[in-house]
């Protein structure tokens, strides 16, 4: 029996832990196990020997740190085949009459992947790819992917193990007490993302004993369609007497497990401080226990890197303002490839109660998916909602799927041969809810009988695909009730059909119904209510518009699913009814004294004070004097207190944000003059460096005084520096480094920038760095803060 | 190898604003608390430790798992039979916060950093509080702490600091290749344990050779 037929049919027995085996027989602490494969072969065989013989099915071979990361691969290629040899030689020499299979092991590479570490995603599918190629070639049954505490760097594993092999593959996490991951993904998020994907069996490992681990246990058993893994340790590690010791006896700890065996855990061993004893009295309680059949699970989800947003409970929002569909600002983001601007619409979107946000650059003249990934990248870097991936790009669709750290919404595809042909391949290797538009070459059917006989063609090609019916999701298109009256009762009358006869879940754009017509938002807010009243499982609305989020709140309300109306409460006390709120007094902002209210507001820091009093200002002063007479000397006034040690670093920051404020507000005024009104200035943390907070209150205080600043980010290479100094034939350079070990790079780049930029000023700055320091690595200034960055750039821009 | 999730240690908001550069007070009109209650919902606190066998001679010292060169760290363990050696994170949240923030405001961004710099020292002092009690029962004393890139003693030794507490398995730290520790709210350490009666050591500052410090108390 091969084992993908063992695994769907039986219970699997496990091995137990290896690293304390090793070292009882003499691996020093901090010493690669990997490397005994070679040195020591008889120490592995024998305890892997001895786990065979206590019954385990499945023997995890010694390669858990074999990657290239920590091997050159001269000896990767040597350790991985040995280590596969070693567990077939303990599985022929075992006296076990039961089956045996061999697995490769697979654990994280001991990098945090970017942003937050350095290593780039690709890489990391690209070290696994090594590994697991390697194992393959060996012979190993299967691949099991272990003890990771990462969904990014899981998520790279198992698309390595998917594209390098054909083998089963088990992919198990370690989580904390608190029932996530290190890095936040809740068991929920991790088997949407693992299942989409075509993991074999999904489950957990190490980290706590069996008992602890109960609770996620259950949560996979909930939700996951396919088998679900239990390898704990034997308790908590404590030290006693210089020998690390676990607080659960073989006996205690097979009960623990058992327990949970029969509440449908199909793979089961241990992790850390269990050994072959454990492993006999776990096959001792389960001798005759049939296993538990694997249901499959029909709830529709999409995930994040935390957490699972779930269809067909409360309508979920899908916030729409990530899209420059008719939106001057955006598209001016978009040219600028200012990703500020859309993380900034994601977030206030969040705010407001988004669940999921729709993500579209397309724009004419963009590099669509280049800047679909680099959408996608930052913004999973710091929010943590679902999001969906809306391109009809196929290009652009694959290559955000790939890098999204989590299980997507993919908008859209459609009945047209052509995209079932680009889009359910994507879905289906990476996983994925897709959008499916009711719509095929004909065009969109008149009818509710035509879009439903389109739905029921689509999800027969997805399902051809391999792609299940809870992962297509709906949308039986918003027309326009100006151009036809019964627009949008058909459009409600397939919704509801499709939920009914196809039993899955629908989505919706609302605002194109009242295309045409006068206060749109209202009718969109009733046609959104009437949708949901039918069954709409989400709608992409404005999750800012006071309409869309009233009626959405109404609705929950009503239907039971806001308990004792409280968010709807809390909505409403937030959001008074237009005459309410302007029966509010006005702020008193026009306090007497020497200053004007937009000086004072940029001294205090007071954001969006400081907008409020520019927009007023506007009405009667002109724009360039605003920032001559009023921005620039409250942040001289502001910069002089710093100087003195009067104002701090927070405040300081407080008033340029406030500045900034004041200045979009006079900058829109300008319409299409220069705005920047001094030199260019190219700014960046050096190659190597993630570490930016420094070079980030350089550039909120250079755009203040009106630099054209060009922020190339964190962690950039020289050339890439280098380039964008030579193309904007920029005066001025600001480089940035935290650590000693970092410095090198930023003294390469000054090398670099001397040879093939001359003309360029170069400024550095950063924890470790000195007057002296800057001057020996060639730089041309020494930045000792922000103000003196400012100060010097300042001078060079005069002398220009 | 020990592995905690410790309780929160208490909040030292004098420091928060020392670390955010407010020098003597200055605290007005900052969202101090606000970062404090933003903080609050992602810090995720962890420590993983092991007391090891030292021997320090002059300039070269022997911890058992890795021999380094370093006459500062020697003085820090001269007289120790045996040293703690810990990694400690605040987690990843704190840094998608800060990184959150940066986007929207680069102010409030300063102040989170603050408050996770302030997190992770109070984690490393309220962590070593703990373990000088327990030893104390036992006739022992712990010296303060000592990090990689402290005088003489290289970053370069994380690496095997690392390799030795299996600082990503445990508490899911991880290590550049240029040595920058990722979440970024985190310390390695080594404090001696020696003998209750062999006198305290002086105050941490006042054994670093580095005077212009900005934050030398």
């Amino acid at each position: 029996m091969d084992f993908r037929s063992f695994l769907k049919s039986r219970i699997v027995t496990l091995d137990g832990g290896m690293g304390s085996l090793l070292q009882a027989r003499g691996l020093r602490p901090g010493e690669a196990p990997e490397r005994w494969n070679l040195t020591h072969p008889d120490a592995v065989l024998a305890v892997q020997r001895a786990y065979y013989d206590a019954g385990s099915n499945l023997v995890i071979a010694n390669t858990f740190g074999a990657n290239p990361l920590r091997f050159s691969q001269e000896e990767l290629s040597r350790i991985i085949p040995a280590a596969i040899a070693v567990a077939r030689q303990a599985a022929a020499e075992s006296s076990g009459k039961q089956e045996k299979f061999v697995a490769l092991d697979v654990g994280p590479c001991g990098q945090l992947l970017a942003p937050y570490g350095t290593l780039g995603f690709e890489d990391a599918v690209r070290l696994f790819s090594q590994t697991v190629a390697l194992g393959a070639e060996a012979g190993a049954d299967c691949v099991f992917i272990e003890t990771m505490n990462d969904s990014y760097e899981t998520k790279a594993a198992l698309l390595a193990a998917k594209e390098s092999c054909s083998l089963p593959v088990i992919v198990s996490n370690a989580y904390g007490a608190d029932g996530k991951l290190m890095t936040g993904a809740s068991p929920e998020a991790m088997v949407a993302l693992l299942e989409g994907m075509g993991a074999d069996a999904v489950g957990v490992n190490c980290s706590l004993g069996p008992e602890a681990l109960a609770p996620v246990v259950r949560r996979y058993l909930a939700c996951a369609s396919v088998p679900v893994l239990l390898k704990p340790n034997a308790g908590l590690p404590r030290v006693e007497d210089g020998r690390t010791v676990y607080d659960i006896g073989p006996e205690a700890f097979a009960e623990a497990v058992f327990a949970l065996m029969r509440e449908g855990v199909r793979l089961c061993g241990g992790c850390c401080g269990t050994t072959p004893e454990y492993i006999a009295a776990l096959k001792d309680h389960t001798a005759g226990l049939e296993p538990v059949p694997v249901r499959p699970k029909e709830e529709t989800v999409v995930s994040s890197y935390t957490h699972a947003a779930v269809f067909g409970g409360r309508p979920l929002l899908i916030g729409e303002r990530i899209n420059p569909t008719g939106k001057k600002r955006f598209r001016q983001a978009l040219a600028e490839h200012d990703m500020g601007y859309l993380l900034s619409e994601g977030i206030r979107q969040q705010e407001a109660g988004a669940d999921i946000l729709d993500v579209n650059v397309g724009a004419p003249g963009v590099d669509e998916p280049a800047l679909l990934e680099d959408a996608v990248r930052e913004i999973q870097a710091v929010l943590d909602l679902p999001l969906c991936i809306d391109t009809s790009d196929p290009v652009a669709m694959e290559r955000a799927m790939r890098l999204y750290n989590g299980k997507p919404l993919v908008n859209s595809v459609n009945g047209k041969q052509e995209s079932l042909d680009a889009v359910l391949p994507l879905v289906a290797k990476y996983g994925g809810t897709v959008i499916a538009l009711t719509l095929d070459e004909d065009g969109i059917p008149p009818t509710a009988e035509g879009r439903v006989r389109i739905a029921r063609r689509i999800l027969d090609a997805a399902q051809a695909h391999g792609i299940c019916k809870k992962d297509v999701v709906f949308d039986t298109l918003t027309m326009t009730v100006s151009a036809a009256e019964d627009a949008a009762a058909v459009t409600l009358e397939s919704l509801s059909r499709i939920r009914r006869e196809l039993g899955c879940h629908t989505s919706l754009g609302v605002s194109n119904v009242s295309f045409g017509l006068p206060a749109r938002e209202r009718m969109n807010a009733a046609f959104f209510t009437l949708a949901l009243a039918r069954g709409l499982s989400a709608g992409i609305v404005n999750p800012l518009s006071t309409e869309m989020m009233g009626a959405y709140r109404s609705y929950c309300a009503l239907s039971g699913l806001d308990a004792h109306c409280g968010e709807y409460v809390v909505w409403s006390q937030a959001h008074p009814v237009a005459a309410a709120a302007a029966a509010k007094p006005v702020d008193a902002a026009a306090e007497t004294g020497d200053l004007s209210g937009l000086r004072r507001a940029i001294e205090r820091g007071l954001t969006a004070e400081a907008a409020r009093q520019a927009a007023e200002a506007l009405r009667s002063r002109e724009p360039l004097s605003l920032i001559g007479e009023e921005v620039i000397p409250a942040l001289n006034a502001v910069g002089e207190g710093f100087e003195r040690g009067r104002v701090f670093l927070p405040q300081l920051m407080m008033a340029a944000e406030a500045a900034g404020s004041a200045c979009a507000e006079i900058k829109a005024a300008l319409s299409a003059e220069k705005t920047a009104s001094r030199c260019d200035f190219v700014l960046a943390t050096v190659q190597g460096d993630i570490h930016d907070i420094g070079k980030n209150i350089v550039r909120l205080l250079l755009e203040n005084y009106g630099f054209a600043v060009h922020d190339l980010g964190k962690d950039v290479p020289p050339e890439d520096i280098v380039d964008a100094v030579v193309r904007l034939h920029a005066p001025l350079c600001g480089l940035s480094a935290l650590m000693t070990t970092t410095v090198p790079a930023m003294e390469e780049t000054i090398r670099r920038l001397r040879d093939k930029a001359p003309w360029c000023r170069i400024v550095v700055g950063g924890a470790v760095l000195t007057e002296e320091y800057a001057r020996t690595i060639g730089a041309d200034a020494y930045g000792r803060d922000a103000m003196a960055t400012v100060r010097y750039a300042e001078q060079v821009d005069a002398s220009l | 190898m020990n592995v905690l999730s410790p309780a929160e240690p208490p909040v030292n908001r004098r420091e928060i604003l020392r670390y955010a550069g407010c020098r003597g007070g200055g605290a007005e009109g900052l969202p101090l608390e606000e970062c404090l209650r933003l903080s609050a919902g992602v810090l995720s606190y962890r420590v993983v430790w092991e007391t090891f066998p030292v021997s320090a001679q002059e300039d070269t010292v022997d911890l058992g798992f890795a021999r380094v060169r370093s006459a500062a760290l020697a003085r820090s363990l001269a007289g120790c039979g045996s040293a703690l050696v810990f990694a400690a994170t605040v987690g990843l949240g704190m840094d998608r916060l800060i990184a959150r923030y940066e986007r929207v405001s680069p102010s409030t961004a300063l102040l989170l950093h603050a408050v996770g710099t302030e997190r992770i020292e109070s984690l490393c002092d309220a962590f070593c509080r703990g373990q000088n009690t327990a030893l104390a029962e036992k006739g022992l004393a712990l010296r303060p702490r000592f990090s990689p890139g402290y005088g003489d003693l290289p970053l370069a030794f994380q690496r095997e600091i690392f390799r030795a507490l299996e600082c990503e398995k445990r508490i899911g730290l991880t290590l550049t290749d240029s040595l920058l520790m990722s979440p970024a709210k985190s310390v390695t350490a080594i404090a001696g344990i020696a003998s209750a009666c062999a006198g305290r050591e002086s105050a941490p500052c006042a054994q670093c050779g580095k005077a212009d410090c900005a934050y030398r108390g």
